[in-house]
């Protein structure tokens, strides 16, 4: 994606992808949920999504940023940073 | 018939199969002498010696959502399928020890018996493990690099899986356990679930076996060794174990398991009981790496063992599955060693059956598979028969079930499977009927 998306695309984007991955219905991904705690999402799927989400808005997320990605809103904010 | 120890009886079966989803489908079929290998429809299949195979009659993705199957190599997918058959069919509950795996279900029966995770264990094996992960994921990791292979490659590749998978999915704490020896591997995976409940470290155990290993390399390997049939042209007659015109085994692919369980512990909730698992005998050959010692010394010594560990006599016996793979050598000397290890006579009182004709050979799974097979002989009172045997081998002097399954009388009865395996491991398990 080259353009810059909204905070809706994102949010979009986002949940497609936790819906291929961990099969959570796209109605649960909102902004304010945890990723652990609220979508019971393990560690090694949050590599494969962080991987995807990468590849979706071509973005970079190094490991050291990937641990301070706790929520959906945490993702949508790191992604229109780097888009900006 | 042991007095001293615990026995052990079987309350749950489970399959997904060339024959079948599901255990019942694979018996009928298996009975009905089908077969389940099929001509590969791969690109590039062209270049491969061997273009056929025994896969699945029915694929993962049509019981399993795809986001499990993401996380799981294609054995581990298809132990889980059979294990959740044999859980249901034994009358348990939804599992309560441990917590269970995220996004995955943890299916059991409405009003059914609540399982002690702690008395609760798992011996599953696979020959091979997860090969389609390691080389699928080779492949992602030459084309895009490191960070796109998959964080679940290791759990997905390695041999235990399949053994961990289903420990976790059901809770089971006594133990989890995935014993490797090739194509004997859920055959000895049955024998160490008995011994696990006759020496008190569980009142039920989730044994047997699994593999899926039909990909190109396993193809390329095998006939290297000249050691598969190439009836490329007629496929569903390429397995056929003492005929005169067999030419090598059929790779196939599936899972089969057994809910095992103390005597005691089954008839205290009702159970169904489906048979006894009485015991198993093993052997090393010690003699070469792929051949079995052509004198049969060890095999017969597994079948010996089996028996002694059973309490059981040689005349005892009614059935034997044969390991019987469908290669020239190896059919015949199996007979020669059912005969030295039992003895003529009751070598000749027993008849011998050979399934790989129909479902081909499933590696680590077929010693859990054709255990089951066993039993249900046992239970039904009916042999399946030696699919595509049309011209018997001169060499065969034992009593083969051919053109049509074979009625077993009733009473008391017992049989053997035999399961051996690349390194010279010998197993035979034991089973005799519930009367």
């Amino acid at each position: 994606m080259a353009e810059v998306a909204t905070e809706q695309q994102i949010l979009d984007g986002l949940a497609d992808i936790i819906d291929e991955i961990v099969g959570i219905d796209k109605s649960e991904v909102t902004p304010d949920k945890n990723f652990i705690d609220d979508l019971d999402i393990d560690s090694l799927s949050m590599v494969e999504i962080a991987v995807a989400a990468q590849d979706q808005f071509g973005v970079e997320i190094p490991d050291d940023e990937l641990r301070n990605l706790k929520t959906v809103q945490d993702v949508i904010n790191f992604v229109q940073k780097l888009q900006s | 018939m042991s007095t001293s120890q615990t026995r052990v009886v079987v309350t749950g079966l489970g399959a997904t199969t060339p024959l079948g989803g599901d255990l019942p489908s694979t018996w009928s079929a298996l009975l009905a002498g089908e077969s389940g290998i099929r001509t590969l429809d791969w690109e590039g299949v062209e270049d491969l010696p061997v273009r056929f195979a025994a896969t699945l009659k029915v694929q993962p993705d049509a019981v399993m959502p795809k986001q499990n199957l993401r996380r799981l190599d294609r054995n581990q997918a298809i132990a889980l399928i059979a294990a959740r058959e044999a859980w249901a069919s034994a009358g348990f509950a939804a599992p309560t020890g441990g917590k269970g795996q995220k996004g995955m279900e943890r299916p059991g029966v409405d009003g059914g018996f609540t399982v002690d995770g702690e008395r609760l264990g798992v011996v599953l094996s696979s020959g091979i493990g997860g090969l389609h992960t390691a080389l699928n994921s080779y492949d992602v990791y030459r084309e895009k690099g490191w960070s796109r292979v998959s964080p679940f490659t290791v759990p997905m590749l390695m041999p235990n899986g399949a053994s961990g998978h289903v420990g976790i999915e059901f809770g089971a704490m006594a133990g989890s356990h995935a014993l490797v020896s090739a194509c004997a591997s859920s055959a000895e995976a049955v024998g160490y679930a008995i011994d696990m409940i006759r020496v008190g470290r569980a009142d039920v155990v989730i044994c047997g076996g699994t593999e899926s290993c039909i990909h190109p390399l396993q193809m390329a390997s095998f006939g290297s060794m000249r050691a598969m049939s190439t009836r490329n042209e007629e496929p569903a007659r390429a397995s056929r174990p003492y005929d005169k015109n067999r030419d090598g085994f059929v790779l196939g692919e599936g899972a089969a398991v057994m809910i095992l369980e103390s005597e005691e512990h089954a008839r205290a909730r009702g159970a169904r009981v489906h048979g006894f698992a009485s015991g198993a005998g093993y052997s090393g050959d010690a003699y070469d790496i792929v051949l079995p010692d052509p004198s049969g010394a060890g095999q017969a010594k597994a079948m010996q063992r089996a028996l002694k560990d059973a309490g059981l006599e040689p005349t005892d016996l009614v059935h034997i599955n044969a390991h019987a793979t469908s290669t020239p050598a190896g059919d015949v000397a199996e007979l020669a060693s059912i005969k030295a290890g039992l003895g003529e006579e009751a070598a000749r009182g027993l008849v011998v059956t050979a399934t790989k004709s129909m479902t081909g050979h499933l590696l680590g799974g077929a010693g859990a598979l054709e255990s089951i097979f066993t039993l249900l002989a046992l239970r039904d009172g009916v042999v399946p028969f030696v699919a595509n045997l049309e011209d018997l081998d001169d060499e065969v002097d034992l009593d083969i079930v051919r053109d049509e399954p074979r009625k077993l009388a009733d009473g008391p009865a017992a049989a053997l499977n035999n399961s051996f395996g690349f390194g010279g491991h010998n197993v035979s398990v034991a089973f005799e009927r519930a009367l």
